[in-house]
């Protein structure tokens, strides 16, 4: 399998995942592998086939608006690693 | 050289329904941090996002109400960031079919109609609400998931002026198809402003800057009057122009370069997997259309055309809509609306703010200001009587003509009954009659006054003063 055009530093940087030089040169090879597999569907002829937003053929699957109960507010910060004042805490943001 | 801006906008607005996009949580402002929130908008593992019927329902009511096609095929795609306001690491969004295309907005401004073009107004989840502290930064998910409207215009817009009419006129619409309830206060709505500038003339587009989430229309405004001269500023010292984002500093005045990243953003759109696509069928659009209302400008132009009242009337009209009701209910049949508009915007109105009270609780019927006004063009009864009338009618409803015999209010044409009260004025008042006998048209008014007077104001001043001056001249 040829090494495929994958751009593993883009690719972790995007998913926020820190990568040592030995890693990226190791899954960089998978993936481009992974990359490659799938690539043998553009050897299908797909002209005229429209494309499916979804394997399913279902659509309009909606529910009517009515308010149910929400969480208790204990067991939606339960697995908070931080809260406060009934917050999510979380590092400061700084834009 | 003469430079002119190119304005785009991106309008956010929540809409009006009573739980979330995708979840059961009510959508409330104002609640306790986080006690609208479940496993589905805290984005916890293994739960499934089901649509909101009556979002779908709005979005494309908006769609119609902004001259949109509102397609047969719609999707939600996932849009991937990470940031702490959204705690699945993606917002369900429209990617590349939305649920409504192509439209457009007339409005109001600079003495004409403006048209702008709508590229698309899809339909997304809202996300979480950051508030910052010293050290750490505190997220609420109780808007995480309320169900918000992306309204994308095209780059039509000339002017902060402009873009301010625009906006309201939008806000106008939205309020008044019962889309959101557009309370800037409570963040409901919100702006990014895509900006550029280029030489009078040119085709070519200039380098865009955006700016992000500006909550008030004159924050975007003052934006836009502080970022145009400033473009045109940088290219005129030689400068270039980078796009980017920038911030809107509201107490400062200005904008702002937001931290370029490394990477430009990378949203990885693709289709979201556990939603399944949207098919809008005739009779569920149909329902829809059944939920269309006169757009404000629409309703103003045919007040001013069908009934010839002065715009700024018919503007009391386009923002109260039951006032609006009443008055075409009492102006059928009348041959003077502009009188009958008087009334419900001067009397009426007055009143039922006195009142505290509203069009829908009043005790006569729309027709009893038509034939009120009648009276008066007929001169049964003098402006003074008609307040009176109007006031029982207010208070105990019935109709006027029953109230004018009743309290005995009708004017008294008589002319024998006038001459002796226009007579008994002119003997009584030697000086006044003399002033008019010179010239002095003013005295007249002072002996008008005097039979009103005496007449307990059942004269008809009209034909009062007529008799008055017959008399003295001769």
């Amino acid at each position: 399998m040829a090494e495929n055009d994958f751009d593993i530093r883009y690719a972790a940087n995007l998913a926020r995942i820190a990568l040592s030089p030995e890693e990226e040169a190791k899954f960089g090879i998978q993936l481009g592998d992974i990359l490659g597999y799938v690539k043998k569907l553009e050897e299908l002829d797909v002209d005229g086939i429209e494309p499916m937003a979804h394997a399913v053929p279902l659509a309009n699957v909606l529910r009517v608006d009515e308010v149910r109960p929400s969480l208790p507010r204990e067991t939606a910060l339960a697995n908070a690693p931080k809260q406060a004042n009934g917050l999510f805490i979380v590092p400061k943001i700084v834009e | 050289m003469e430079y002119e801006a190119v304005i785009g906008l991106e309008t956010h607005c929540q809409l009006k329904t009573k739980s979330k996009m995708f979840c059961g949580c009510a959508n409330e402002f104002g609640a306790e941090p986080n006690t609208n929130v479940c496993p589905v908008c805290l984005g916890l593992p293994g739960v499934l996002p089901v649509p909101n019927e009556r979002a779908l329902q709005l979005t494309a009511l908006t769609g119609y109400l902004l001259n949109c096609e509102v397609p047969g095929f719609a999707k939600f795609d996932r849009k991937n960031y990470f940031y702490p306001d959204v705690c699945k690491d993606y917002q369900i969004t429209q990617f590349d079919f939305p649920s409504t295309t192509t439209g457009h907005v007339d409005f109001e401004f600079g003495g004409g109609i403006e048209r702008v073009r709508i590229t698309r107004a899809h339909l997304e989840e809202d996300v979480g609400k950051n508030s910052h502290f010293d050290q750490h930064s505190g997220v609420d998910f109780n808007r995480a998931g309320v169900p918000l409207l992306e309204i994308v215009s095209e780059p039509d817009l000339g002017s902060a002026d402009m873009a301010y009419e625009y906006l309201n006129a939008l806000k106008d619409i939205l309020i008044y198809g019962g889309i959101s309830d557009c309370d800037m206060e409570k963040g409901m709505v919100r702006c990014d402003v895509n900006i550029s500038v280029r030489p009078k003339g040119n085709e070519e587009l200039g380098v865009k800057v955006e700016i992000k989430n500006m909550n008030t229309f004159s924050g975007v405004r003052r934006a836009i009057n502080y970022e145009v001269p400033r473009q045109i500023e940088t290219i005129e010292c030689g400068g270039t122009l980078v796009q980017e984002t920038r911030r809107w500093d509201d107490v400062a005045g200005i904008t702002e370069s937001m931290r370029t990243k490394e990477h430009a953003h990378d949203y990885r759109y693709f289709p979201e997997p556990d939603l399944m696509p949207l098919k809008p069928d005739n009779a569920w659009l149909a329902e829809v259309r059944s939920q269309m209302v006169e757009l404000p400008l629409v309703r103003k132009q045919r007040f001013v055309n069908d009934y010839g009242i002065t715009a700024q009337d018919a503007d009391v009209f386009v923002g109260n809509v039951p006032l609006g009701g009443f008055f075409e209910q009492a102006v059928e049949g009348s041959d003077n609306p502009k009188a009958i508009a008087n009334w419900v915007i001067n009397n009426l109105q007055a009143h039922l703010t006195e009142a505290e009270t509203s069009v829908g609780d009043l005790k006569f019927a729309p027709e009893a200001i038509r034939e009120l006004v009648e009276i008066i063009d007929e001169g049964t009864i003098s402006s003074k009587g008609a307040q009176e009338v109007f006031a029982e009618l207010f208070e105990h409803g019935g109709s006027p003509k029953s109230i004018v015999d009743a309290k005995g209010l009708a004017q008294v044409s008589d002319s024998v009954e006038l001459q002796k009260w226009c007579q008994d004025a002119i003997d009584a008042n030697p000086g006044p009659v003399d002033d008019v006998r010179n010239g002095k048209e003013n005295a007249i008014n002072f002996l008008k006054g005097q039979v009103m007077k005496s007449s307990r104001g059942k004269a008809n001043p009209q034909l009062v003063g007529e008799t008055l001056v017959k008399l003295i001249k001769g």
